[in-house]
């Protein structure tokens, strides 16, 4: 209670969630202190512009994942979408940037219409439709790319949807920048981003409130989709390929982004600044496992980096979990 | 006449859940409406606000013939419903709840700052001042209902439906609540108060309807009808008597005491229950819907903790913390609502009945088949349940044989109490007086059975003694020579002084 005076009302946190979210805030904080005082360049401008035009493109699905987890649901398509719209937006590609960018996610847009038809309509479980549509997905850009990377086409602009900068910063990083900002204004200033909260509460009470249930839950899975086919375009773009056989394990990471983020896996409650947050933070692990192994001290395998973030990943969900369990003042 | 409900009727299944049932508010009055479960007032409820499609009859609200489609209908309208549960948005906060689905908007977007102030204002009329930031969740019952309530008056509710509005709500809170009803009742709006604490009716209501079967019973003005009336429409009385059913052998008040509770309660709907069940007795429970009486068997069974008074077993003092524990000292209940707790409608008649067995069946861990079969065969033939094989599944049995299927369960656990809740709830009448003359003759061989009913004629049939429970606590021991249907009504009718 005594701490909680000297932080400004605006900032004060209200609810366990908000403390959850302002947790990850003061994490990430921490570990970019440890790294900048650690590791000589971990601030030079090429280890943050090289981290934030490949984190922007994790950012994006964790951003339309934040939507859907706080509705209640998962979609475990957006690795498979986003490759898939890496493959068609390379084939686009020789059309320009903006048939490139268009083709891409529409794509991913198709995919998130699928996945809203098949859980409000055909009443399927958010996991099982997005299993089927996550398998389709690969299916599809691997038949279409026949097994093989596409590339892109170089006498058009579209590879600098991924590798230019703008005012010195990568393009990718101001699209992600971007759709944070429009996501933001959404959940809070929007009163559609309200009743996708409302719907995570609970379904039948929103129902009995007089909300559009149906209509708000498509509409997280097509905005999902469309992230999903946005990151892939990006994905083709910076590494001059259209790629088939990436975005494994992309929904692994962007679910753990919003879940570090303090939004609940139950739904309802779910912030877009935190999840960002997140994808930094989940992001930032790898950044300081690459550069402990450059030290030469020691030398961590992939194996063990993925180990190491998992157990990280647990510490930080348990601590949550702790925080939100205490009970809260009655009023 | 603000709403004009006229001949609705509605089945589930086949099953008649509405019979012609009528339903009129006046402006700005308190209609009171009361029944047993089971009665219809949910179903005609539910049809009002659009959650069920009305089958046949008339609604007209506000002067105009209306349909409703959905609750979102009704609520456009100016038909407000707060349920039991409190429906709101729980992670929400105060202020966004009473303005969900309706928010004010500035250039398209939210308008936190009229969201907040509006909020506020509203509140304000209740006299209740909280920080309208905080999440609903945050808040206690009372509160939550009151903003439930502000939520109904910002959409400019005409009629504002309250479903058990005081069944969590203390002394203190019941009055600020019936502050707030007046308030609004003299700001035109009118109120359907479903409820069963009579004291509360006759404290807030003008008028009352009271449903029975399906069917409107009775209407009158609150004052011109007494309690015990009004408990006599709620409770009705079967058309067939049963067949007269003999009961214990004289003397049975001198046997050994075999379950006693005394002073006993748990949270706040038992309070203090005095019970005794002797050997091979049929001991009755009554009580008015939410007196208290499956709350006490759920103590009795391990399910609820007694936090005060005693339990004793055999004469020795029991504190059950589950049901296994009950069970081992010879406890069985058969619970009111064979489909959600009792029965595992996809299992054989075999599986269900030996459910509670399985761990005695066991042989080398593997079920002992043979002794199995043995056993279910024993207890389809006593208890004569009338199967095409007891490989059937029990869902297709009739609601009166999957009644024994379950009693069977605890038969074969050779239990020394048995607790019926509602024994003969969905039971035809034919069936019903079959389930008592079981009961009788377990407790002529010797069993004890606590037997909970809601109706009279059941109980006055079947029960050696009556204890009988009103808000949580007994208030009347009736003994088989003072057992009348008036005296029974007379001790129910019976509210908290």
């Amino acid at each position: 209670m005594s701490a909680a005076r000297f932080i400004p009302a605006f900032l004060r946190p209200k609810t366990s969630g908000d403390l959850a979210r302002l947790g990850v805030m003061v994490a990430l904080l921490a570990l970019i202190l440890f790294g900048a005082l650690r590791y000589d360049n971990f601030l030079s401008s090429f280890n943050i512009l090289s981290f934030l035009r490949y984190n922007a493109m994790f950012a994006l699905i964790a951003l339309g994942m934040c939507f859907v987890i706080i509705t209640g649901g998962i979609d475990l398509s957006v690795g498979g979408v986003a490759a898939l719209a890496s493959v068609v937006s390379a084939f686009a590609s020789p059309y320009g940037w903006a048939a490139g960018l268009a083709a891409g996610m529409a794509a991913g847009l198709a995919f998130g219409v699928l996945n809203g038809i098949m859980i409000t309509q055909m009443r399927i479980q958010p996991f099982i439709a997005t299993l089927a549509a996550m398998l389709a997905s690969y299916g599809t850009a691997l038949l279409l790319a026949d097994n093989q990377s596409v590339s892109v086409s170089y006498d058009t602009a579209f590879t600098m949807l991924g590798q230019d900068d703008i005012l010195g910063f990568p393009i990718p990083a101001w699209i992600a920048l971007a759709a944070y900002i429009l996501g933001w204004i959404f959940l809070e200033r929007l009163p559609a981003g309200r009743h996708v909260l409302a719907v995570g509460d609970g379904e039948a009470t929103a129902l009995l409130m007089g909300l559009k249930v149906r209509r708000t839950v498509f509409s997280v899975y097509a905005v999902s989709g469309l992230l999903a086919g946005l990151a892939g375009t990006v994905l083709a773009a910076q590494f001059g390929a259209g790629q088939p056989t990436e975005g494994v394990g992309w929904e692994l990471f962007a679910i753990a982004s919003v879940v570090v983020g303090g939004t609940l896996l139950s739904g309802g409650a779910g912030s877009v600044g935190a999840t960002l947050a997140g994808v930094l933070l989940l992001g930032m692990v790898f950044n300081v496992l690459n550069f402990e192994n450059g030290l030469g001290w020691i030398s961590l395998s992939a194996y063990w980096q993925s180990v190491i973030r998992g157990l990280f990943l647990l510490v930080v969900v348990v601590l949550q979990a702790k925080i939100a369990a205490r009970p809260e003042e009655q009023g | 006449m603000l709403l004009s409900m006229q001949d609705i009727s509605k089945s589930f299944a086949g099953v008649a859940a509405l019979r012609s049932a009528t339903l009129d508010v006046a402006d700005g009055e308190i209609m009171a409406l009361v029944g047993q479960n089971g009665a219809g007032k949910s179903t005609l409820i539910k049809i009002l606000t659009g959650a069920y499609k009305v089958e046949t009859g008339r609604i007209a609200f506000n002067g105009r013939d209306v349909t409703f489609t959905s609750p979102a209908d009704s609520q456009a309208a100016g038909i407000a419903t707060i349920y039991q549960e409190i429906n709101l948005a729980a992670q929400r906060s105060v202020a966004e709840n009473i303005y969900l689905a309706r928010e004010p908007r500035r250039f398209g977007l939210l308008d936190h700052r009229r969201m907040r102030e509006g909020a506020r204002r509203v509140l304000e009329a209740f006299h209740l001042d909280i920080d309208v930031d905080r999440p609903v969740a945050s808040f206690n019952a009372a509160t939550r209902q009151m903003v439930a309530i502000a939520r109904s008056v910002e959409q400019n509710a005409k009629l504002l439906i309250m479903d058990e509005p005081t069944s969590s709500l203390d002394e203190r809170e019941v009055s600020i609540l019936f502050d707030t009803i007046r308030t609004l009742q003299a700001r035109g709006v009118a109120v359907i108060f479903i409820g069963h604490r009579l004291d509360e009716l006759y404290a807030i209501c003008n008028r009352v309807t009271i449903m029975r079967d399906g069917q409107t019973v009775a209407v009158s003005a609150m004052q011109d009808i007494s309690k015990m009336e009004l408990v006599r429409h709620m409770l009705g009385r079967e058309l067939a008597a049963f067949e007269a059913l003999s009961k214990s052998a004289e003397g049975h008040e001198e046997r050994p005491v075999r379950l006693e509770l005394e002073a006993a309660g748990s949270g706040t709907r038992v309070r203090q229950v005095d019970l005794t069940v002797r050997e091979g007795e049929i001991s009755g429970l009554a009580g008015l819907l939410g007196s208290g009486r499956s709350e006490t068997a759920r103590i009795i069974f391990g399910m609820d903790r007694l936090e005060r008074g005693s339990l004793r077993v055999g004469g020795q003092a029991r504190t059950y913390t589950e049901p296994a524990d009950a069970i081992a000292d010879g406890i069985g209940l058969v619970s009111e609502d064979r489909k959600v707790d009792g029965i595992i409608p996809d299992m054989s008649i075999r599986e269900n009945m030996t459910l509670a067995l399985l761990p005695k069946l066991r042989k080398a861990g593997v079920i002992n088949r043979a002794r199995q079969d043995e056993i279910v065969q024993r207890f389809i033939t006593a208890l004569r349940i009338k199967c095409a094989s007891p490989d059937q599944p029990i869902k297709e049995l009739s609601g009166g044989n999957q009644q024994k299927v379950l009693l069977a369960r605890w038969l074969c656990t050779d239990p020394k109490v048995l607790i019926v809740d509602e024994p003969t709830r969905g039971i035809d009448i034919g069936a019903k007086s079959e389930i008592l003359k079981l009961l009788r003759q377990l407790a002529d061989e010797g069993l004890s059975v606590l037997m909970i009913s809601s109706e009279l004629e059941e109980l006055l049939a079947a029960a050696d003694r009556i204890t009988v429970l009103s808000d949580g606590a007994s208030v009347a021991v009736l003994p088989r020579s003072a057992m009348s249907e008036k005296a029974l009504l007379a001790a129910m009718a019976h509210q908290g002084e």
